[in-house]
């Protein structure tokens, strides 16, 4: 069960930072590497998607391999993660188009404040069970 | 739910880490089904049961 964890666990890791880098050759390519040319750019976006993708595949194979109480966590922290983020995403979205906070609402922040919730759910949820 | 895991554990001379091996889960989760945190699904409760040669009843017991 551990060595079948731990190669999932692995699968997850590869992916994961193989689609950050594309991200970031995505981002920064088009202004740094190769001077905007339109099909570097839509590739490297497309690299990154089909990474994405593979990222999510092995993110349910490791999801499959947990076991009853692990499902249970996760799930609990996925579902107030997903409330929190639409709500709070929401709530922040209205704060920039009534010009109450002096900044734009970046997805960036959404999705930092999305990893940031899980983690934190994740770790109360955990502690309630040990 | 009540439950024996402990008593019939440690009786078989068994760590939390070796009857999670058996049975298929992680240590934790053990752990949380012997401190009756977490009430184990029924096949888990089944390979229990087997593993200890004893009914679902005599190990689990139900209380409101």
């Amino acid at each position: 069960m551990k060595l079948e964890r731990n190669k999932r666990v692995k699968k997850l890791a590869v992916w994961t930072w193989s689609w950050v880098a594309t991200m970031a050759i995505a981002t920064f390519g088009p202004e740094f590497i190769w001077d905007g040319h339109v099909f570097l750019t839509t590739f490297a976006i497309l690299v990154n998607l089909a990474n994405g993708i593979l990222m999510i595949r092995a993110n349910r194979d490791l999801f499959n391999h947990f076991d009853e109480l692990e499902k249970k966590l996760h799930l609990e922290a996925m579902a107030l993660t997903l409330g929190l983020t639409v709500v709070v995403g929401l709530t922040f979205s209205l704060l920039d188009q009534t010009d109450l906070i002096p900044f734009d609402a970046e997805i960036g922040l959404l999705v930092m404040f999305t990893g940031i919730t899980y983690m934190i759910t994740l770790l109360i949820n955990t502690k309630r069970y040990k | 739910m009540k439950n024996r895991i402990r008593d019939l554990r440690t009786a078989k001379g068994m760590t939390q880490e070796d009857l999670a091996e058996i049975i298929g889960v992680s240590r934790q989760t053990i752990n949380a089904i012997e401190k009756e945190k977490f009430d184990p699904s029924l096949p888990t409760a089944f390979k229990m049961a087997q593993l200890f040669a004893l009914p679902i009843e005599q190990i689990f017991h139900f209380e409101v």
